[in-house]
């Protein structure tokens, strides 16, 4: 998987969960984690509203 | 009194999402209905963390049977201020807004307020529990699956409320409707700032490129304290910037904000899209933000979704009552908060369609015309005929919204 969460910049906010359009992100109650459903479309990387999110690679 | 791995849990009624939305519609449920009724809350504390500016509209209370409103209102305001990137200014007082100008609210109170008034009629809490699928047979939403303290277990249900926000997961996991446009999605940040030096009697507005495709809005909570927020238009965001980075960069120029303290941060997503074409099937009905009733001008979701959430619970009482949880028995519930709210949404959405679209010179002859003339009322009509009057060519295109 190469989406990068890090979890130190996180605000466990959901926006990046709600824009997903694969809905392939799961808040679990404060861990933002990712299934093998990810298209590394990078809609997240944009929405996140603190950075928190990256395509490795990219 | 958790329920171990494996275990499967009985109810009538199961509410996903503690917000407001949730207990409201389970409070109405329960006012109507007498069987078993169930909240399941993710977070271990309702209301905590505030993902919300918490700027409210007044009006919809009353309706809404809630008795004390002190506690949970921080700072009433006379009206909102609405500014130009050039510096024309817009006052809408009470007069104009009606019921729309209101009050800074407390929502981690206002969500524990909702959850008492809920727990008053009976509706069972159950905390840190999280659902992480929704379970279907034939088309039909039979229940939950659902994690406690790393125990996964089942919640089966005759009727399912999806309230969980933004998030919207309940509706996509049972394919009620496709993932949001990101021209419907904000992102947002805000600060809750102190010492600053501004007028706490207004709710402020900015417009213009320094949000693009939404707003800056300082919300008072005290005399030098207020929620100072930006929602910007995912599709409009500058890849190499976030939200917050366009919000401190107001802030820095900003001679108001710029001496402030932040002593509170805040994230969230807000859709700002047409209602969906359905928020029911059999055995499952969705409200507030996650059936996406915010208002696309605003971004507010709270009114809204405490209407729907009324209707929701009430509609769901007489599904139990009748044992009829079909989606053609909750078209009762499509049919009324449609009658309530749709008409608006969609002019709403029609509107902001187009306010996206506007330059900064726009806005500023939008603001400067409206400041200029004596308008009756808000309504899209009478600002298009006053901008229309001082800019004609700039309303053209809004002309099919007339």
């Amino acid at each position: 998987m190469s989406l990068e969460i890090n979890h130190d910049r996180c605000m466990h906010c959901g926006a990046c969960v709600g824009s997903c359009p694969e809905n392939s992100l799961f808040l679990r109650e404060f861990v933002l984690e990712v299934d093998e459903s990810c298209v590394e479309c990078g809609t997240c990387v944009k929405t996140c509203p603190i950075n928190a999110l990256k395509l490795r690679g990219v | 009194m958790d329920p171990d791995e494996g275990d499967i849990l009985e109810c009538d009624l199961l509410v996903v999402g503690g917000g407001p939305i949730g207990s409201t519609a389970a409070r109405f449920a329960a006012k109507n209905y007498s069987g078993k009724i169930m909240v399941i809350e993710k977070r271990q504390e309702i209301g905590s963390p505030v993902r919300c500016a918490e700027g409210i509209s007044t009006g919809w209370l009353d309706e809404l049977e809630i008795e004390k409103t002190e506690h949970f209102m921080s700072k009433k305001v006379l009206g909102a201020k609405l500014y130009s990137p050039g510096g024309h200014e817009l006052k809408i007082g009470k007069e104009l807004a009606g019921d729309e100008v209101g009050a800074v609210m407390e929502r981690d109170i206002f969500d524990k307020e909702m959850a008492v008034l809920a727990g008053r009629e009976g509706v069972d809490y159950m905390l840190k529990t999280s659902a992480i699928n929704v379970i279907e047979e034939e088309g039909r939403v039979k229940g939950v699956k659902a994690r406690k303290m790393g125990d996964e277990f089942t919640i089966e249900a005759d009727l399912v409320i999806g309230a969980d926000g933004f998030e919207s997961q309940i509706g996509r996991w049972a394919d009620i409707y496709d993932s949001l446009a990101p021209k419907d999605i904000m992102t947002c940040f805000q600060y809750r700032m102190t010492d600053i030096d501004f007028d706490p009697d207004h709710t402020h507005f900015f417009l213009g490129s320094a949000a693009p495709g939404g707003y800056l809005w300082i919300f008072p909570k005290g005399e030098k304290t207020a929620n100072v927020g930006m929602g910007v238009q995912l599709s409009q965001l500058d890849g190499s910037m976030s939200v917050r980075d366009y919000l401190d960069r107001f802030i820095e120029e900003n001679e108001w904000l710029n001496q402030g303290q932040a002593i509170d941060m805040v994230a969230g997503g807000v859709s700002v899209s047409p209602p969906p074409e359905k928020v029911v099937k059999d055995g499952l009905m969705l409200v507030g933000d996650a059936a996406r009733v915010v208002d696309p001008i605003t971004g507010g979701g709270i009114a809204n979704g405490m209407k729907q959430a009324k209707i929701a619970g009430e509609v769901a009482a007489r599904a139990l009552n009748e044992n009829d949880t079909s989606e053609e028995f909750l078209q009762k519930y499509e049919e009324r908060w449609r009658e309530k709210l749709e008409d608006k949404l969609w002019r709403n959405y029609m509107a902001k369609e187009k306010a996206v679209q506007l330059d900064d010179e726009q806005f500023d002859q939008v603001i400067d015309a409206l400041s200029d003339q004596k308008i009756e009322e808000m309504s899209t009509e009478a600002i298009l005929l006053a901008v229309g009057e001082k800019y004609p060519g700039l309303i053209e295109s809004f002309q099919d919204m007339m």
